[in-house]
């Protein structure tokens, strides 16, 4: 009988579960904590075990009307409120209402002097009453292990324990009990050998001095669950888990599309620019124009009255707007008009998890149509690539389904131009790479469309010009073996135009010599053509006089045979046939 | 030696002064017990008989069973049973078990001193 069995042959029935209202855990755990069953939280000092435990009964009460019972072991009640209050939570709100009770179990060890065998049959009287008084459907135990240390004899304790939460069991409460990390173990007093259905491990781990809190679950027993760590936050709204694999991928995608601030970019997308709500990387080496485009995008999203976040982790607000300034791109404006928000921020000045915190809370707060991240690479600097690529994929996520367009900045290496270091590109719909040409003692920069889904798109390299008047894109030369930048380009060009008029002239010589030789021969046919003429005549006349002797001869011929028929008559003509007849 | 001898009498000094102030006092005591269970009945007998022999006349001894006030386990901060809360005199203290160790409850209730030979005698 495996754990898959179950789940899949009846799922509602074997496995009901809690939901937490803990954003992203429900979806960690297909549905919350095991439902009238202990949970066990451990972790290290500061990892959010208490915040973990109350926001479970605050979210229960408020969202799925479950009342539930706080007993705390540590803090006492007015010492709870006050610090959940920071957190937005009214506790005694709900306290009032009857759906939730803040229980604090005091115990002092110098007060406390063993006599005999005991039971823990007091706190369990306690419990009970706590839960009629409202009907507790959730309790919370934080931290119950300070018992271990307020109560000897450890023997009895332990079985005491685990009594409880057979009981608890038994009650159908649903339960969450913490417990301090121990060394080498799970927690301190080896609570987990009691507590075996669900497992979550709270961890604070510190990586580049930057300090990322991580939720894992350990295991939950007849449930699937994901198994990774994923960082978790903390902030005025309370936890939030990040799993990467939470949004089912079910965004709507847009057709609109919008321009990117520069018209050339545009007729390289197909004519028309980005998707709305799409995702943009431009990569690229130091000072090839990256912040350039950003500003571009940024203008143009202003300009279409829209509203833009502008998260800058490298430079200022007043230092960008300076900057763009020189490139004719007047940034202060739209600040001024409010529809362009700077957040500039130093990566290192706090964690991923809180980045992200802030990113969210500042979307909602501007609610923009267009992000942009100037650059995402130095994100880097807080934790890992694979944390980062888990907090990016998020964030898209979100601003997808947001329909807000996404632009990335990255700052790639020379020799690992194509491949960004975040390994992000996947997460991209379009990626355009800027690019440095080093060619004839000049470095220019080139640009290009990696990829754009979606969309026809240039494969053409244009050269990338910053003037002042922003940016300007311009064809390369392409032609022989390889591609003309800058002031090479422009020698290529006049080089070619010389060669054009050479050549141009060169045509027209030919033609007109052919023309000549025309002429020349027309000419010539020309006399060819009246002497022809002229001999013809001549001919003409000669065969006009051969005629007129042959006639004669005919008649002379006539005559004498008449005459030689006629005896007298033929003597008498004899002298005139002198000449013989032929 | 001296040493010893000269804090030994510094300290019953204190104790004696102590115990002469708290013979005076009145003992209220309270025992909560979780229904009438073998422990909770020993742990009756137990403290009961300890009130006579010790305290006889000043103690005010109640025996709570916190199945019948439940709500009295939250506001006394009652864990584990049996307890027995000394209220006064003053400091509170707590007794949890079923009250066999005779030693130790003398000791929490300050009346072991009087006891002074039996006590230097056991350390």
């Amino acid at each position: 009988m495996t754990d898959k069995t179950i789940k899949r042959g009846h799922q509602r029935s074997q496995l009901s579960k809690s939901p937490t209202g803990i954003q992203g855990l429900d979806e960690v755990t297909g549905g919350g904590l095991p439902k009238g069953r202990p949970t066990l939280v451990a972790g290290g000092a500061g990892c959010g075990k208490t915040l973990f435990g109350m926001e479970f009964l605050v979210q229960g009460a408020r969202q799925y009307n479950e009342p539930g019972i706080f007993v705390s072991f540590e803090e006492n009640s007015r010492e709870l409120t006050k610090n959940f209050s920071s957190l937005g939570y009214d506790l005694n709100e709900l306290v009032a209402r009857k759906k939730l009770i803040l229980d604090h179990v005091y115990i002092e060890r110098s007060e406390i002097e063993v006599t005999g065998e005991y039971d823990l049959e007091g706190l369990f009287v306690r419990l009970q009453s706590l839960i009629d008084s409202i009907g507790a459907k959730r309790i919370v135990l934080d931290t119950i292990e300070t018992l271990f240390s307020a109560l000897p004899n450890e023997g009895i304790l332990r079985a005491e324990l685990r009594r409880l939460f057979r009981w608890l069991k038994a009650k159908g409460l649903t339960a969450v009990i913490t417990a301090e990390k121990g060394d080498g173990n799970l927690t301190r007093h080896g609570l987990e050998e009691y507590v075996s259905d669900c497992v979550i491990a709270l961890d604070h781990l510190v990586t580049n001095l930057v300090a990322t809190r991580r939720l894992r679950i350990v295991k939950y027993r007849g449930s699937s669950h994901g198994t990774n760590e994923y960082p978790f936050l903390i902030d005025d709204t309370g936890i939030s888990v990040l799993p990467i694999t939470s949004v089912a991928l079910r965004h709507a995608a847009s057709i609109e599309r919008i321009s990117s601030g520069i018209p050339r970019l545009d007729a390289m997308l197909g004519g028309k620019g980005f998707f709305r709500g799409s995702s943009i990387l431009v990569s690229g080496t130091a000072g090839t124009g990256k912040t350039s485009m950003t500003a571009h995008f940024a203008d143009s999203v202003c300009r279409r009255r829209e509203r833009c976040l502008y998260l800058a982790f490298e430079e200022s607000e007043n230092q960008i707007i300076r900057n763009m300034r020189s490139i004719g791109i007047e940034l202060e404006q739209w600040t001024r008009q409010g529809r362009l928000t700077f957040h500039a921020a130093r990566p290192t000045m706090y964690g991923l998890e809180m980045h992200l915190a802030r990113i969210h809370r500042l979307i909602e707060t501007v609610k923009p149509q267009a992000v942009l991240f100037d650059p995402i690479t130095n994100l880097m600097a807080v934790a890992g690539a694979n944390e980062v690529k888990a907090m990016l994929t998020r964030l898209i996520d979100y601003l997808k389904l947001n329909k807000i367009t996404a632009f990335f900045t990255n700052l790639s290496h020379q020799h690992t131009l194509e491949q960004t270091d975040l390994a992000v590109s996947s997460l991209m719909d379009t990626w355009i790479s800027l690019r440095d040409i080093e060619l004839g003692g000049e470095r220019n920069r080139g640009l290009y469309v990696l990829k754009s889904r979606g969309m026809e798109h240039s494969n053409q390299i244009r050269e990338f010009l910053l003037t002042d008047k922003g940016i300007d894109l311009i064809d390369v030369y392409v032609g022989g073996e390889n591609v003309l930048t800058g002031s090479a380009r422009a020698a290529q060009e006049t080089k070619e135009r010389a060669e054009e008029t050479l050549r141009s002239e060169e045509i027209e010589r030919k033609k007109r010599e052919l023309d000549r030789k025309r002429q020349a021969m027309e000419a010539q046919v020309a006399a060819l053509q009246s002497q022809y003429e002229a001999e013809e005549e001549e001919l003409n006349v000669n065969l006009g006089e051969l005629k007129l002797k042959k006639q004669v001869v005919k008649e002379d011929h006539e005559k004498m045979f008449l005459r030689r028929e006629h005896g007298a008559g033929v003597k008498a003509n004899k002298s005139g046939s002198g000449r013989p007849a032929k | 030696m001296k040493k010893t001898d000269t804090t030994k009498s510094v300290r019953s000094k204190g104790f004696e002064k102590r115990i002469k102030a708290a013979a005076g006092k009145k003992y209220i005591l309270r025992l909560y017990v979780t229904g009438m269970t073998p422990r909770s009945l020993r742990a009756i007998t137990n403290i009961k008989k300890l009130c006579e022999e010790y305290l006889n006349g000043r103690y005010d001894l109640e025996v709570i069973d916190i199945y019948q006030r439940p709500t009295l386990a939250e506001g006394e901060q009652i864990i584990a049973a049996p307890t027995l809360i000394k209220k006064l005199p003053l400091p509170l203290r707590r007794f949890i078990g079923d009250m066999t160790s005779t030693e130790k409850i003398l000791l929490g209730l300050d009346l072991r001193p009087g006891k002074t030979k039996t006590s230097s005698k056991s350390v």
